[in-house]
């Protein structure tokens, strides 16, 4: 069993789903322990995942491999590495919380909800494992239809609209991957992702696929200008939605990024790394602006999701500027290193704002700034979580949020001090916002009668913030296991990055 | 003089005909409420045809009846399909025909008599049995069309289907003739010979476009594709599902056969019409698809952008690119009968089910067709993993590898735009509050439930693992 580790954790959610959706809508309890059960399963396989990975190796490990479609010489292959281990860590992580909290939330097919949440972490996994791109693409879309089925149904009232603008914006970007990706299997014939890295393209060949993987991957980041998909999404979707959607989904762009465009086309990498630092550094100041006039939290929330994401890209791309431009292998290695620790913590403290939200929506059933007000006088264990996630969100040291984007604004600053100077404005506007919110919200007096009758959190939702809470403070205080686990790997891949294929 | 050696190698067809004949006769014996035997009948006499083409699947093709007939792998793998949706047919229509009071004999002999028909087109060997399998196939459903006889609708369609067709068979036949004129010869294997010693006279190009648009005409590529969204609407369900399965087989048959059997030295004079025809049925199938509110007119008009992606797999007029488009034809077929299945056990005495808005709130009232019908959506507009878009891949990769990166870019760009019209449908299913006294319920009858289920979730199965039925088309086309 354990010699197929990998796809064990793929598809045990996903088959685990199968008796989820069986429980049916007249036993929702017997559907809520089976996903619980399914998820935790998952999340320790993944921990014993953890224990098996050698992280002294930069080379893909746990590989397994086998044809998928013999006359196309299609496989079916996965393998990981540090960087996908610890995505595939925060997947299962919040997969669990997810469910826990969705529990008495979700009345309506709780069967229908939790089976969808298992499919949709099944496959993002599948995404971090995989090594082939045609199986990769596969996961990419399929990704897709659970989480419109999660919007579609429990979510908000304009759900429709956003959950149908989701789709096919996002399938929009990816179909011209799809294109990319043929071209390139008739040129090598193969999908395999290593062969493709190893695949000579002229400049104008890799012009055109840095382009179609932009489409794909800045959509789903989302980058400035494509991101107007993202607000709506997240207002509309259900919680557990919003949550998987920040916390998890939002990184399959970044990791999209560092396993097509980076090895495939490293020279037009280089060549237009100018375009997605500009668009980060938009992203990053611009929308942190956009952010601050927000009077709908998940708005505002989603916004500076956008405004995070940017110092993902900016880390991943500022390397290029610092290994090809000054030759500085460690500062481009800060840079990409700031910028995986930033996907992880933002998977954590997005993930927590989310949940606090829907803690206050469950309630209140309003995500309106103005509804609020002085709820640390009702709720004061809520308000305990809800300041912290917000200072984590702020980037203040001591959380997770302060060390990625650290690390990016240091290399950053190597590279080019302006660049740096204005991506470290995120640091004053991104508290702005956040505070200014949590001001609105929490303190003062109590404004509206409901907020009065409003009752503190329970164990269920103690549990699920307590969890966050302790993930953003331990990445916080103690980066270095995480470091270490991606260390060999993000070495490995800023190497790559001097190859030339021309 | 036919020696005992032709009509072996046509057993299939023939007993099918025998069949067929046999079971008119024993309708005509048979209590109305005996009927049901006919039915089970029927099905069995498919499913026995099925073995017969598989079982006596020559390893080289050969040829009887002096040319005429031609049996080898792609007309195998063509009639197995084409026989296999019509027995899914069967078994979807039964409830359907019986609740409208059209569970007549002639409905199971004419879809026989039809299902020869694109036997004897997909294995033709001459044009002479081109036409003679294309005029059995669409005399049978334009009566089949007109088989509700009472409905003013079916009997519109029936005329628009028998005016337009005609016109459409006179348009091949006229083809045929200037490329008979051009070679003097029927035969598709001597006119292959012809054609590549004559080089491209005028006279075999004009024969040329007449026979494309006789093709056009029959897939429904536009602009040759006026009659598809009236046929689709006006034909009782039980008979659309139908034109939506295996004359789709038989119309790639027919393509293959004319362009590649006969005129395949002139691919490039081809392949550019058909990249025309290509653009022109994403385009129209696509940007049209999504103002409709008929869900069979929605179908239609996706069949339409569904034949400009198996024309990007003819495109390349290469063996990957006729692989591909098989691939894509046989994908269609399945999904088009699971898609028209679902409508069919959906809808009863008084109720079509064939407005979108009929579908509103399934998955309260139907989880599991709610669910069949998802797979078949997302399978139609080609979302993985689905059968549907490794189908898109096939066709886009192999307009790629015939250079044509602007036609697969095309194709591209209108797979988003019909995912919206597909996505529509699921919203109406799982987003929308079902409608107070509205009817939708499952059919009872369980073979319809079984068949339908194991339909759709096939689409599922065969995306997971399409390697066999991709290796299985590419092995009829010998580079």
């Amino acid at each position: 069993m354990f010699n197929h580790l990998l796809s064990l954790l793929i598809w045990l959610p996903i088959v685990g789903a199968i008796p989820v959706l069986l429980a049916g809508s007249g036993r929702p309890n017997v559907a809520r322990w089976t996903a619980l059960l399914v998820a935790v399963l998952t999340f320790v396989f993944s921990l014993y995942l953890l224990s098996q990975y050698n992280a002294a190796d930069s080379a893909k490990q746990l590989t397994e491999s086998h044809m998928w479609i013999a006359s196309l010489g299609v496989h079916y292959s996965l393998a990981v590495d540090g960087i996908s281990i610890a995505l595939i860590l925060l997947t299962t992580f919040v997969g669990i919380l997810v469910i826990v909290g969705a529990w008495e939330v979700i009345q309506n097919n709780p069967h229908q909800y939790m089976a969808a949440m298992l499919v949709l972490e099944g496959l993002m996994i599948g995404v971090f494992c995989a090594t082939d791109a045609l199986l990769f693409y596969v996961f990419f879309e399929a990704m897709l239809i659970p989480m419109f089925i999660l919007i579609g149904i429990w979510g908000g009232p304009r759900r429709v609209y956003a959950t149908i603008k989701f789709f096919i914006y996002t399938f929009l970007g990816s179909i011209f991957m799809l294109v990319g990706l043929i071209y390139l299997y008739l040129k090598a014939g193969t999908f395999d992702l290593q062969a493709l890295a190893a695949l000579p393209l002229s400049m104008k060949e890799q012009s055109w696929l840095f382009f179609a993987f932009l489409a794909a991957f800045a959509v789903k980041v989302p980058m400035v200008p494509v991101h107007t998909w993202l607000p709506d999404a997240h207002v509309e979707a259900p919680t557990g939605g919003s949550v998987v959607l920040a916390a998890v989904m939002l990184k399959i762009g970044g990791y999209g990024f560092l396993r097509f465009s980076l090895p495939i086309v490293p020279d037009a990498s280089e060549a237009y790394a100018w375009v997605v630092i500009g668009l980060s550094l938009i992203a990053v100041l611009y929308i942190g602006y956009v952010a601050l006039v927000q009077e709908d939290m998940k708005k505002l929330v989603a916004y500076s999701s956008v405004a995070h994401m940017g110092f993902v890209t900016l880390g991943i791309f500022i390397a290029f500027m610092l290994v090809r431009g000054a030759g500085n292998m460690d500062a481009a290695k800060l840079g990409m290193q700031g910028a995986m620790v930033q996907m992880i913590s933002h998977g954590f403290v997005s993930g927590a704002m989310f949940s606090c939200i829907g803690v206050l929506y469950d309630r209140l059933h309003s995500r309106q700034i103005k509804d609020y007000g002085g709820v640390i006088n009702v709720m004061p264990w809520f308000g305990f979580f809800y300041v912290f996630f917000a200072m984590a969100n702020s980037g203040l040291p001591g959380t997770s949020g302060f060390v990625g984007e650290f690390q990016v604004v240091l290399a950053s600053f190597q590279a080019n001090p302006w660049i740096a100077l204005f991506a470290a404005f995120t640091l004053i506007i991104g508290a702005a916002y956040t505070l200014w919110m949590v001001k609105r919200v929490m303190w003062g007096d109590i404004a509206n009668p409901h907020v009065a009758e409003m009752k503190d959190i329970n164990g269920r939702e103690v549990f699920v913030l307590g969890a966050f809470a302790a993930a953003v403070l331990v990445l916080g205080v103690w980066p270095q296991p995480l470091i270490h686990l991606m260390d060999s790997s993000v070495t490995q891949l800023v190497q790559q990055l001097g190859n030339h294929k021309i | 003089m036919p020696n005992i050696n032709d009509i072996l190698i046509m057993l299939p067809e023939l007993y099918l005909v025998v069949a067929a004949c046999l079971l008119l006769l024993l309708d005509a014996f048979m209590k109305p409420e005996q009927r049901h035997w006919l039915h089970w009948l029927s099905v069995g006499a498919l499913l026995m045809a099925i073995y017969l083409v598989v079982a006596g699947q020559p390893a080289q093709p050969v040829v009887a009846f002096g040319g005429m007939f031609v049996r080898d792998g792609v007309s195998e793998i063509l009639k197995a399909f084409a026989l296999l949706s019509t027995a899914l047919v069967f078994v979807y229509a039964k409830p359907y025909l019986i609740d409208r009071k059209l569970f007549v004999g002639e409905f199971y002999t004419l879809m026989i008599f039809a299902v020869i028909g694109v036997m004897l087109l997909v294995s033709a060997g001459s044009l002479v049995t081109v036409y003679l399998g294309l005029e059995l196939l669409t005399l049978s459903s334009y009566a089949l069309v007109a088989l509700n006889r009472d409905s003013q609708l079916s009997s519109e369609a029936a005329i628009k289907y028998f005016v337009l067709g005609a016109l459409a068979s006179g348009m091949l036949l006229y083809g045929m003739s200037m490329v008979y004129g051009a070679t003097a010869t029927l035969d598709l294997a001597n006119l292959h010979t012809a054609a590549a010693h004559t080089g491209a006279p005028k006279l075999l190009l004009f024969g040329l476009i007449f026979m494309i648009v006789g093709i056009g005409f029959k897939l429904g590529a536009a602009p040759f594709h006026m009659w598809i969204p009236d046929v689709y609407q006006g034909s009782p369900t039980a008979v659309t599902i139908f034109i939506g399965s295996a004359p789709k087989l038989a119309a790639f048959g027919m393509a293959y056969r004319l362009l590649e059997s006969g005129l395949g030295d002139l691919s490039h004079h081809w392949q550019q019409m058909l990249a025309v025809l290509a653009v022109l049925s994403l385009a129209i199938g696509n940007l049209v698809a999504i103002v409709q509110t008929n869900l069979k007119r929605l179908l239609a008009y996706s069949t339409i952008s569904h034949m400009g992606y198996l024309l990007l797999g003819l495109v390349n007029a290469g063996p990957e690119g006729y692989a591909s488009a098989l691939f894509y034809a046989i994908s269609y077929a399945l999904m088009s009968t699971a898609a028209f299945g679902v409508i069919l056990a959906l809808a009863r005495a008084g109720f079509e089910c064939e407005e979108i808005d009929d579908l509103k709130g399934l998955n309260q009232r139907s989880p599991w067709m709610a669910f069949l019908m998802m797979l078949v959506m997302f399978s139609l507009a080609g979302v993985p993993p689905m059968f549907g878009f490794f189908a898109k891949l096939l066709v886009l990769q192999a307009a790629i590898h015939a250079g044509m990166m602007w036609l697969a870019i095309v194709g591209a760009v209108f797979a988003i735009i019909g995912l919206y019209y597909y996505l529509r449908v699921v919203k109406v299913m799982y987003f929308d509050k079902p409608v107070e006294g509205s009817e939708l319920k499952m059919q009872a009858d369980p073979s319809v439930r079984v068949v339908l289920s194991l339909n759709a979730i096939s689409l599922l199965v065969l995306g997971l693992s399409w390697g066999p039925l991709l290796g299985w088309c590419k092995s009829v086309f010998p580079g």
